[in-house]
């Protein structure tokens, strides 16, 4: 692989990671591991962590996916690998 | 016009405009058959795919689970949709660029090996065809239910409807069908629940309604469900997890791993035009599928407040729970009940003789309750309530008019057969392209290759008939090993084939095999071998759910554990793969280039 592949596969693990990494908090440690203390706060009428198990995340996931889909657009064209 | 009537039509209706848009979307080539031409826009596909993944467990049971489980039941949200967020970003855009037919392909070309390709496709097959059965008896059900037929009937024209489209239209047919599908079920979803958000909390949003304060109190709705259900010794519903922490923690990563690797699925994503639409199209799906999947949670709180409200009455009242008069005189209760008792859903046993209803937990770990129980002469719970009524008589509980009723039947039937014709793609497709025409005749023409196709597919309804007729005794069991089987072995698999450039056959096959091995291993275990019963062998891993507390259907995370582990381990010790291979994941991993999807081997 050349520089450039290199660099571009390097930006497309660094935008998973990150994603990733938001992916993994939303999930199991605001909607699982830490729901109980996240309870104590309220949204409107739904205890937090509740709220992030049974709603929040989904939203969460769709924001994720978009925000994915529209940074790697960015990369492809940064390393003119994009699809004419 | 009368119900049955009623239903009559909005189910005829929407089977008319399925076969209409199967005669429009017929398939001509391989490349319509298995991959609609590789030109459905993103947002339809996106649609489809939603239709495709909602199955009849979705759409009549996951509300009754949740609504049963309380807080811990959103591991089945989280799971069922968290798993498109790795779909998205760890597999289709690349599978896409590969631009082929179906996963057992990728598999085998990645991993140079007919073998590897092969385990693939027994691993799709047992996937697909365990998941098919639940969506067979789902619409035996729906039909008995709501139609009167008998629910063999019922499975012999379900069968013919999915045979028309999905044997002449495949991918294309079912990818538009599909896109129908999802309107008819998706308002058959919502439309209830909001009328039952309004009743409540005044609110016809019913994501904002389930946060919101009872209409007429100051209370919110959350908050005095958990009033009532802890004062008749259940589980308070906002933190009730299901089994251990740790339980649902791997729980939750299994049915992510399991929904991003079951095959049916992915396939979805090679009937897009290019590779960014596939990134694009997988949010479109989680949209649409989240419309569903927000609303669910709503309906299941508000069914259990419902039903509780119902049969004791003095929750309304807000009267002690435990007087006589709070609970429900069994004769005094509303219609609905006594038609749904016919089904067997319900049933009452008066268990202290005094003719009312005492609906609690009698083996409450709550003291209090518990002696407040006794002391009120209650000799144990009288009411069982199946958890698919909670979305299929819900219409029914809120006295909602026949239209809604009807339209529920029609979206139930939707759920079911979409699901069901998006299984039975992935089959034949396995089995025309990737045995017939990759292992055993692999210079047949594409014609006779898509006329293989078809065969495949009305053999494989007639098998998913016969099996929904004939349910083996297993069924139930049977959905937990499809997600075990797709996480601890495919989703490994693909994703090291992507991400990782000197991965091996060796290592890809020991992987699989031993992510395989554990998983059935450990089902097997609690299930009995092959869900033969008596053959459990509990002892010898030292009883029930031993490994740290994970029951089995949880148990697809360890698998995929185990199979990453194994594979790298052998990996390293063989020798790495040729140089064209890692070529070809080089190029598999950019998006210049890609083509439409083909089936050249």
């Amino acid at each position: 692989m050349d520089d450039s592949g290199k660099a571009y596969w390097s930006a497309t693990l660094r935008l998973l990671g990150w994603i990733m990494a938001a992916w993994f908090a939303i999930t199991f440690l605001g909607g699982i591991i830490f729901a109980p203390q996240l309870n104590s706060f309220h949204l409107g009428g739904y205890p937090l962590g509740f709220w992030i198990a049974q709603q929040g995340s989904i939203y969460a996931y769709i924001a994720m996916i978009f925000i994915y889909a529209k940074l790697m657009g960015n990369i492809d064209r940064r390393f003119d690998v994009h699809e004419k | 016009m009368d119900l049955q009537t009623t239903i009559y039509l909005f189910v005829g209706g929407s089977f008319a405009l399925y076969i209409g848009i199967a005669i429009w979307a017929r398939a001509g080539s391989t490349s319509d058959f298995y991959a609609a031409g590789g030109q459905v826009p993103p947002v339809m596909n996106g649609m489809a795919t939603a239709a495709d993944w909602m199955s009849a467990a979705s759409f009549i049971s996951m509300a009754g689970l949740i609504s049963n489980m309380g807080y811990g039941g959103g591991l089945f949200l989280m799971g069922w949709t968290g798993g498109y967020v790795l779909l998205a970003m760890l597999l289709a855009p690349y599978l896409r660029k590969f631009g082929k037919f179906t996963v057992p392909q990728f598999i085998g070309d990645r991993f140079y090996s007919k073998s590897a390709s092969t385990v693939a496709v027994v691993c799709l097959l047992t996937a697909s065809l365990t998941y098919i059965i639940g969506q067979m008896t789902g619409v035996g059900v729906a039909f008995s239910r709501f139609l009167g037929v008998s629910s063999d009937t019922g499975i012999y024209v379900g069968q013919a409807i999915v045979f028309v489209y999905a044997v002449f239209g495949g991918m294309k047919g079912i990818t538009y069908t599909q896109v129908a599908q999802y309107l008819v079920l998706i308002s058959a979803y919502i439309i209830p629940a909001i009328f039952i958000s309004l009743q409540l909390t005044g609110m016809p949003i019913p994501q904002l309604g389930l946060g919101s304060t009872m209409s007429g109190t100051d209370i919110s709705l959350l908050a005095r469900l958990d009033q009532v259900v802890t004062e008749l010794g259940f589980g308070k519903y906002t933190t009730t997890t299901a089994g251990s922490t740790l339980n649902m923690f791997v729980y939750t990563m299994s049915l992510m791993i399991g929904t991003a690797g079951l095959p049916h699925v992915i396939m979805r994503f090679f009937t897009v035009p290019t590779v960014a639409a596939a990134r694009s199209s997988a949010g479109w799906a989680l949209v649409f599928i989240a419309l569903l999947y927000t609303t669910a949670p709503a309906v299941a709180a508000m069914a259990r407040y419902n039903l509780n409200a119902t049969v004791t009455p003095g929750i309304k009242t807000n009267a002690d729970l435990y007087l006589p008069a709070s609970n429900l005189v069994y004769e005094e209760r509303p219609d609905w009940m006594k038609r749904w008792e016919k089904t067997g859903l319900i049933k009452w046993q008066d268990k202290n003789a005094d003719g009312r209803i005492q609906y609690y937990d009698d083996k409450s770990k709550n003291p209090e309750a518990k002696a407040r129980a006794e002391a009120a002469g209650w000799k144990g719970n009288e009411l069982t309530v199946n958890a698919d009524i909670i979305v299929l008589a819900n219409p029914e509980i809120a006295l909602l008019p026949n239209w809604v009723i009807a339209l529920v039947a029609a979206g139930g039937l939707a759920a079911a057969l979409s699901t069901a014709a998006g299984l039975l793609m992935a089959i034949s497709a396995a089995i025309s392209h990737d045995l017939v025409k990759g292992v055993f005749m692999p210079n047949i023409s594409e014609k006779q290759e898509l006329l293989a196709g078809k065969i495949s597919m009305a053999v494989a309804i007639v098998i998913a008939g016969y099996l929904g007729l004939n349910p083996p005794g297993f069924a139930a069991g049977t959905v937990a090993l499809a997600f075990g089987i797709a996480a601890s072995s495919l989703f490994p698999a693909i994703m090291m084939g992507i991400f990782s450039k000197k991965m091996n056959k060796e290592g890809a096959m020991a992987g699989m095999l031993a992510g395989l091995f554990v998983t059935l291993f450990y089902v097997f275990a609690h299930k009995g071998i092959f869900f033969i019963k008596g053959t459990e062998y509990l002892d010898l891993i030292g009883g029930a759910n031993s490994f740290f507390g994970i029951t089995p259907e949880a148990f697809g995370a360890v698998g995929a554990l185990v199979n990453f582990i194994v594979a790298f381990l052998v990996d390293k010790v063989t020798k790495e793969p040729p140089a064209h291979i890692q070529a070809m994941v080089e190029a598999v991993r950019v998006p210049r280039g890609s083509k439409l999807v083909d089936g050249a081997h």
